[in-house]
């Protein structure tokens, strides 16, 4: 099968770590500078400036850097095709199963009346 | 979606698992039957507007399930189950794989592996779990890139029908 789409897998891995995932949550109220975003972390500008790497390899966030300044920005649409497929495969299941317990109900009707 | 404490579905994207756990008021000997007769698995599988289809089956072990999913335009989703194990009434594991019409896996296409374990819980109560596994997060990817083109394209055929309406 030819495979056009955007790759996620880089997002599973992206998202697999709690600093990452909490960037994420961040840029989720709204763009921020990456010294804003390292702040609540104990970690120094190197380390913290890779978790940024692999987030914007990812696809997960933009970054433009004006001057000395870099700002990142949450890129909603990679995310949003990820949680998108859970969701579909969430609701078949529940769709699926629903349909189970009507079925047994029906099979139980039937063994009452033989 | 209203929380349903019966039914549990958990997706691990770095293992490529899927865990699906859900609760029958029903003893295990009829959830099972539902599980593993094809003249009942037609009758629930497939997710409303969909239905089910069953070409063949042979419940043993090196024997398979061809099915396919027919959605509300005729199109047909073809798969093929492999029955790898068969424990009565304790639980199955089957390999899935997508197929074409006359039964032939598609090798192209990822296949998962299903356990799937029946228990009781209490008197009339049956537990279903179902743990499927992708080779790869690769493999999961190349899934849902698949659910991605078919959304997308059903997205235009809406647009299609749109355009044509407001052009008429």
């Amino acid at each position: 099968m030819e495979n056009n789409s955007p790759r996620l897998d880089p997002v599973f891995q992206a998202l697999a770590d709690p600093t990452r995932r909490a960037v994420i949550g961040r840029l989720g109220q709204g763009p921020a500078t990456v010294s804003e975003l390292a702040e609540p972390f104990s970690m120094g500008l190197p380390a913290f400036l890779k978790h940024i790497t692999v987030l914007e390899d990812a696809g997960l966030i933009g970054t433009r850097k004006v001057g000395r300044v870099r700002t990142c920005t949450l890129r909603e649409d990679r995310l949003a095709a990820a949680e998108d497929w859970f969701q579909e495969q969430r609701d078949l299941w529940a769709t699926r199963y629903d349909q189970l317990d009507d079925l047994i109900e029906t099979l139980k009707d039937t063994d009452d009346e033989t | 979606m209203k929380h349903d404490p019966k039914f549990r579905f958990m997706a691990d994207t770095t293992t490529a698992i899927l865990d699906v756990r859900r609760r029958f008021a029903a003893p295990r000997q009829l959830v099972w039957d539902c599980h593993t007769k094809s003249e009942l698995l037609d009758r629930w599988f497939a997710p409303k507007p969909m239905t089910t289809r069953t070409a063949s089956m042979e419940f043993r072990e090196g024997g398979h399930w061809h099915h396919a999913m027919i959605a509300e335009d005729g199109t047909e989703y073809w798969g093929i189950v492999r029955y790898d194990t068969i424990d009565p009434i304790d639980g199955y594991t089957t390999t899935d794989f997508f197929s074409d019409p006359s039964g032939t896996p598609n090798e192209d296409l990822p296949a998962s592996s299903w356990v799937v374990r029946f228990t009781e819980d209490g008197a009339d109560a049956t537990l279903v779990h179902s743990r499927i596994t992708y080779a790869s997060p690769e493999d999961l990817q190349t899934v849902i890139d698949m659910g991605m083109e078919e959304g997308m394209a059903s997205t235009f055929e809406k647009l299609d029908e749109t355009l044509a309406s407001l052009a008429s």
